[in-house]
């Protein structure tokens, strides 16, 4: 027993911080309570395939076709109509001050010109300064009207809807059939709750200790730095467990994310990811002076985990330097890991690249944590 | 009775370099087994560095000794089970009750009978009927007494109290040393630091560090012969206007005033002769030379540092 290690000490450490996690209620509250909310806003208010986007028509015509696609526009549910204009200037004035994302102007004498077979252009205006927001509407467009001629333009009409396209493409949405927002960005918060609490409360719980001289009352007494450190951190990695208990229920109950892969892929995963973590928080303390330092480097780790990890943003669509940052973020990983077990039933040897890379940057920052960690009070 | 024989710190050559600053420079001591040993200096001297030195909490980047018959750079551990140690702030858990602080303490130091020496602990501070009460809550007198109760805990045989009363008030103070001479009676070692010049006086033995290095060492009742301080006792009417002008003079080491009595001492006794000698021409005020006490031992170091951290400064 080189190190002495006394698990009576070790116990001893561990009870003091459940009770001081029992008095502390607000932070209590703010494990449990965040990650809930979190969950709800993200889950519920975030749709990057915006519908109902309010629409209005210019009519230069009106008949059988342009009714069929105005119909089929609605029943997308990406157009609301709001009405009609009766010329350019009044639409785009509607554009200007937001009162409508899109425009559509059927041109004069729309009906006959198709008859014709002269290939008339409907126009779609949008406000694109937000291409999120009309994009999927926008997409959209050229499957409505093909589906509305054809639908239209039936029996001695059927001329001049033109010859089928040579080519089809059939489009096999896999893991979200529906394109289900939610379904997406569940999973990858729960990389990001666990990121913000388990690295603010480690490095906030061990920074507290030496901010009100409690550390210097500790050292002077026969407990082992090694007693300290795991009596303080366990019951973090509790509330992790707590946190991921709560998060796999309720992305099941309220927004019927499956989960289809291999249980224990996902638990192997996730501890590799609390403690990865829980290292991160560590290393952040050996450099904080004050709980105020702590909380506000946790939070400069946090901003690259939610944008750079592929959480908010697709990592794919990301410059190369910027995939290179978020490489190094353990969340990246875990996020990729979590989406295959869940959304796409991977099983261990699916994620053992994302579990290895994890254990590379765990690796890195163990090290240079230790470096920095000092028993002696200096 | 070995205790009694051997010194409970010996200690020689610390050194402690902080940056590029000598906070602790080349400093020997030895403590004697069940005296009241204290430490003297002004602020940033190095006082609490050099005490953390001494139990094993930190390494010295030179030097050595024992602690309790230890070798303080490779017998931390059991230094740490013998000592007691008592910060300079308040450094228990304000947010665990006064029972729980003292338990954890005990199971820091895995102390059989644990309940029983918590609950005597509790009955001994008069705490045992607020043992449920958050610690942060009581006032600063009371905090200090349950820190001395928790670094009592394990009944350690050395004391280190790093400035025990600063910021209490004098009542507290006076039961606190009440409670340190009881305990050293019981033939525990008691190294306090302090600038406290009431708690000087209290103590057995003496050593004065400033800017790091030790400048007087010895028992207390010695200590201002050591200096070579010379000292008269002046009493009479308007005593604040002889003050004002003793302190123009420049071969006077200094003036210290106790309520209406003024105490003039300096090193140099013929100086101070030939000065007592112009004033009593006067006639007005009464000079009686007395026998220097560590009162005016203590201000005369204070004084002597003060000029010494103008130079030293930049």
């Amino acid at each position: 027993m080189r190190w002495g290690f006394s698990i009576a000490r070790f116990l001893a450490v561990l009870s003091k911080e459940f009770v001081q996690m029992r008095r502390d209620k607000i932070t209590f509250v703010m494990m449990i309570g965040v990650p809930i909310m979190q969950l709800l806003i993200f889950g519920y208010a975030i749709n990057s395939d915006p519908r109902h986007l309010p629409t209005l028509v210019e009519m230069g015509d009106e008949g059988p076709v342009t009714r069929a696609i105005l119909m089929g526009m609605s029943n997308s549910t990406y157009f609301d109509f709001q009405g009609t204009v009766t010329g350019p200037e009044e639409g785009d004035r509607a554009l200007r001050d937001g009162s409508a994302n899109f425009v559509i102007v059927i041109p004069q004498n729309f009906e006959r010109d198709i008859l014709r077979g002269l290939s008339p252009d409907i126009l779609l205006s949008a406000d694109a300064s937000d291409p999120a927001a009309v994009g999927g509407a926008a997409s959209a467009m050229s499957g409505i009207v093909a589906t509305a001629i054809a639908e239209s333009l039936t029996g001695p009409l059927r001329f001049a809807a033109g010859a089928p396209p040579p080519v089809g493409v059939v489009v096999h949405k896999q893991y979200n059939p529906e394109g289900s927002t939610s379904i997406n960005i569940v999973p990858g918060l729960l990389g990001v709750i666990l990121s913000l609490t388990m690295v603010m409360i480690t490095a906030v719980a061990i920074v507290r200790e030496s901010e009100k001289g409690t550390m210097e009352t500790l050292i002077a007494t026969p407990v082992r730095p090694f007693e300290v450190m795991l009596g303080k951190i366990l019951p973090y990695v509790v509330v992790g467990y707590v946190q991921t208990a709560v998060f796999l229920l309720a992305s099941r109950l309220l927004f019927n994310v499956p989960f289809i892969g291999a249980p224990l892929a996902f638990f192997i995963g996730f501890n590799l990811f609390v403690i990865v973590n829980l290292a991160l928080g560590f290393l952040i303390s050996t450099v904080a002076r004050s709980q105020m330092q702590a909380m506000q480097l946790s939070f400069f780790t946090l901003l690259p985990t939610i944008l750079l990890s592929g959480f908010m943003f697709p990592f794919a669509a990301m410059p190369g330097w910027a995939q290179t940052i978020g490489s190094a973020i353990p969340a990246t990983h875990f996020l990729r890991l979590v989406r295959k077990v869940m959304l796409k039933g991977a099983n261990l040897a699916d994620i053992a690249g994302d579990l290895a890379n994890i254990a590379l940057i765990l690796l890195v920052i163990s090290v240079i944590a230790l470096r920095r960690y000092r028993q002696t009070l200096d | 009775m070995t205790m009694h024989a051997a010194p409970a710190i010996s200690v020689t050559g610390l050194t402690k370099i902080f940056g590029k600053r000598k906070v602790v420079d080349s400093f020997d001591m030895e403590v004697p087994a069940g005296a009241i040993y204290g430490f003297l200096g002004p602020n940033g001297s190095g006082k609490t560095t050099t005490i953390r030195m001494m139990c094993g909490l930190l390494t010295p980047d030179a030097g050595s000794g024992t602690c309790l018959g230890f070798d303080i750079l490779r017998e931390q551990n059991k230094i740490k089970e013998n000592v007691g140690y008592m910060t300079q702030r308040f450094s228990l858990y304000e947010d665990l009750t006064i029972r729980e602080n003292l338990d954890f303490i005990a199971r820091m130091y895995r102390l059989k009978a644990r309940k029983a020496r918590v609950d005597e602990a509790l009955e001994h501070l008069g705490l045992a009927d607020r043992a449920k009460q958050l610690a942060g809550t009581l006032s600063g007198g009371w905090k200090q007494r349950l820190a001395l109760a928790a670094c009592m805990i394990h009944t350690p045989s050395l004391l280190l109290l790093d400035e025990p009363t600063a910021g209490v008030d004098p009542k507290a103070r006076r039961d606190f040393w009440d409670e340190i001479r009881a305990l050293s009676a019981k033939g525990v070692t008691v190294l306090v630091s302090t600038h406290y010049m009431d708690e000087a006086v209290q103590c057995d033995y003496i050593a004065y560090i400033a800017y790091g290095k030790k400048l007087i060492a010895g028992p207390a009742a010695e200590i201002p012969a050591m200096i070579g301080l010379h000292t008269w006792r002046v009493t009479g009417p308007d005593i604040s206007k002889l003050e004002a002008d003793l302190r123009l003079e420049p071969d006077i080491g200094q003036v210290a005033r106790f309520g209406a009595v003024l105490h003039v001492s300096g090193t140099n006794r013929d100086e101070l002769e030939a000065l007592v000698k112009h004033y009593q021409s006067y006639g007005t005020h009464e000079w009686v030379e007395k026998k220097s006490e560590l009162e005016e031992a203590f201000i005369y170091l204070m004084a002597g540092t003060k000029d010494n951290f103008a130079v030293d400064t930049p």
